[in-house]
């Protein structure tokens, strides 16, 4: 997993409240065999104005002009802001999957949905709560200054917007350690390595038949 | 009092130590891995994940792989005609092939089968290992005295990248059958009138231990048929301590310790059980004189009778949750109440899956079947090997000749109708006896309706067109 200490990232706003993994990214691609490869289809919905497929080279698909993501002035958005309770609905993974691929790290919303906010730490991503008026404010300055950034530092725990005004967020301090050292479950676990190997061995000498 | 007792230890205490690489001050621990099972539904996204973090198998010699779901059962020339499940297919192949695997069995090779009828088949499930799958039924494994059990995806990955699986330990319960079975009576009537005591959701949180006189009675096949439906009674595992029946099928398969190690190994074994003195959180009693071979008539295991029985009146049930239940599956199931469970008729009968398509089972339907027919209004019976070595073996017996000339139809193996995920499917509104394991709605096909029923039931009902008690016929 990619570790996240600084960014100064460009930001995007996804205004609507109660945006469903379903709309993240729609349940036809749960056929796929992948993990990698859904950022294309994110939001497809919304993004295209056909139907979209797995596999499909969404490069030559009409796109819904009107879309966010595909106005020219959002290209390289690296952070989301969104709205109450964003990522509800199935506990599918390819939801995060599909936001990360896309190219967000970060996603400032007031709420979420409990699955998915486990889910982003899982994939390298910090999602931040932050109060109704911070977020409306934040939307309403990024429609209004193209090329708007904001710059989110993890070990302080504070965003900074382009006035030089700040606010900061919580975490909890397990989600912060493994985020700025890039641990997933499998990097911690692997912490543990030598402990494992140490296990293997006696294990070996007294069932030796279990590794023929 | 998880474990902590100064009592004796059940035989879960003793697999659970004996894999326990650390715990936290919370009660989360690492557990080592021995067998890792893996089939092409649930391991594409956890092999990507390796590969993208750019990890390796921990010991890919752990792993033995299969296709099973998505593979057709007929027509094998043809190959995989449905594009995704050709594609999933695919990608297991490029998968180990990357990868490595102790065993692999890629789509049309002879000993291909369900991935939990050919663990034990190659020897490569043994007493006292942890065996997991991405995959609810390896509970199956457990009749061999393995502590195994499903996990999902992220967790194959997990078990790929480090050989441990982060787990809590769960409560003891010892599910205890005594006296004998009557004739007509298997372990598939055993499991769900276990069900049928304690409820789908009767296991969960627990780890069950099957014991008493008609356990011990039973094959190493009829084992694995009770613990595969421990999953069904919420239980994330079932075990049954190893015994000189565990050795005597184990003895001289492909992977099964050897030589010296062979030695070593059944004095282990004779170790695995529950001591004398040994607490169990919960403890079920059942007489096995008790048990008549068993009909689900409803959408989920639990809802099941004695072939005697009559179909449920929701007017006569109090509660009215389980009221409305029995409602709703009424209605799915286009039963009416009161329907006494012979008079059902069926369209389709399904033999296999990896409840019960071992030798054992094919022996016990075949003796049904034998010079009998399969009655006009049954549209198709298929019979569907677990393995190719199971296929073989009911080929050199001669069994598929009784089930081809009875009329019903002797398949390839794989999954199958179990869940549908190839060709062989029931149509909406279909009426299907089958020796699967679940009975939820769509499970066999989008509007099927399954009766779960061990494999001498299945013919009988092939044979008369609807169920009937197979110990009078
Ligand atoms: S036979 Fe059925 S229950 Fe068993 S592994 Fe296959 S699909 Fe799952």
């Amino acid at each position: 997993m990619k570790a996240f200490t600084q960014l100064n990232g460009l930001a995007c706003p996804i205004d609507r409240a109660n945006i469903d993994t379903d709309a993240i990214i729609p349940k036809q691609f749960l056929k796929s065999i992948k993990r990698s490869g859904f950022g294309p289809y994110l939001f497809d919905e919304w993004r295209y104005t056909d139907h979209g497929e797995p596999g499909m080279d969404c490069s030559t698909r009409p796109l819904n002009k009107d879309f966010v993501l595909n106005q020219a002035r959002y290209k390289g958005a690296q952070i989301m802001l969104a709205r109450e309770n964003f990522g509800c609905g199935s506990s599918r993974e390819h939801a995060p999957w599909a936001i990360e691929d896309y190219g967000f790290r970060v996603i400032i919303a007031p709420s979420y949905a409990d699955i998915f906010f486990g889910n982003c730490y899982k994939n390298g991503m910090l999602p931040i709560v932050a109060d109704e008026a911070m977020v409306d404010k934040l939307f309403k300055e990024c429609e209004a200054n193209v090329g708007y950034r904001l710059s989110v530092d993890l070990p302080s725990q504070t965003v900074t917007l382009p006035s030089g005004e700040s606010f900061g967020f919580e975490i909890n301090a397990t989600s912060k350690h493994n985020l700025l050292n890039g641990l997933d479950e499998i990097g911690l676990t692997l912490l543990h390595a030598d402990e494992i190997k140490v296990f293997e061995e006696k294990h070996k000498a007294t069932q030796p038949w279990l590794f023929a | 009092m998880l474990g902590k007792s100064v009592a004796g230890k059940t035989l879960y205490d003793k697999l659970w130590e004996t894999h326990l690489v650390r715990e936290d001050a919370d009660g989360t621990c690492l557990i080592y891995i021995d067998r890792h099972l893996v089939h092409e539904v649930t391991s594409p996204q956890a092999f990507e994940g390796l590969r993208i973090a750019g990890r390796k198998p921990w010991r890919n010699s752990s792993i033995v792989a299969n296709p099973d779901h998505n593979t057709p059962t007929k027509d094998w020339d043809k190959g995989i005609e449905d594009p995704i499940s050709r594609l999933q297919v695919e990608t297991l192949d490029n998968n180990i092939k990357d990868f490595g695997a102790l065993v692999y069995f890629p789509f049309k090779h002879a000993n291909q089968g369900i991935i939990h009828v050919i663990g034990p088949e190659q020897g490569t499930t043994l007493p006292g290992m942890t065996v997991v799958c991405g995959d609810s039924h390896t509970s199956t494994h457990g009749a061999f005295g393995a502590l195994a059990h499903g996990i999902g995806t992220s967790e194959v990955e997990h078990v790929l990248a480090t050989q441990t699986l982060i787990a809590k330990k769960s409560k003891r319960m010892l599910v205890d059958v005594s006296g004998k079975l009557g004739s007509g009576v298997t372990a598939k009537d055993v499991a769900l009138a276990v069900i049928g005591k304690i409820g789908t959701a009767g296991g969960n949180g627990y780890a069950i231990e099957f014991g008493g006189e008609v356990i011990r009675a039973l094959s190493m096949e009829g084992r694995m048929t009770i613990c595969n439906m421990a999953i069904e009674a919420g239980a994330r595992a079932g075990i049954i301590a190893p015994d000189e029946k565990t050795a005597a099928y184990l003895k001289g398969r492909l992977h099964a310790p050897k030589a010296a190690d062979w030695d070593k190994a059944v004095a282990y074994w004779n170790t695995l059980k529950t001591d004398d003195d040994a607490q169990f959180d919960t403890v079920v009693t059942l007489n096995g004189a008790d048990i008549a071979p068993q009909v689900t008539w409803g959408t989920s295991p639990e809802q099941v009778l004695p072939i005697d029985g009559c179909v449920p009146d929701p007017a006569k049930e109090m509660d009215a949750t389980k009221r409305t239940s029995i409602e709703n599956a009424l209605k799915y199931m286009g039963l009416s109440a009161n329907t006494p469970l012979e008079d059902i008729k069926l369209d389709k009968i399904f033999i296999g899956s990896c409840t019960n398509s071992r030798i054992e089972d094919l022996r016990a339907a075949a003796v049904v079947a034998k010079g009998k027919k399969v009655a006009n209004s049954i549209s198709l019976a298929l019979v569907v090997p677990g393995s190719g070595m199971v296929k073989r073996q009911a080929e050199e017996e001669g069994l598929d000749k009784i089930f081809i000339e009875a009329g019903f139809e002797w398949r390839e193996p794989g999954c199958s109708m179990c869940l549908a995920m190839n060709a062989d499917r029931l149509s909406p509104g279909e009426r299907c006896a089958s020796t699967s394991n679940r009975n939820f709605e769509g499970r066999q096909g989008q509007g099927g309706r399954t009766h779960l029923v061990s494999p001498a039931m299945a013919v009988a009902a092939a044979i008369a067109g609807h169920f009937v008690d197979v110990r009078t016929v």
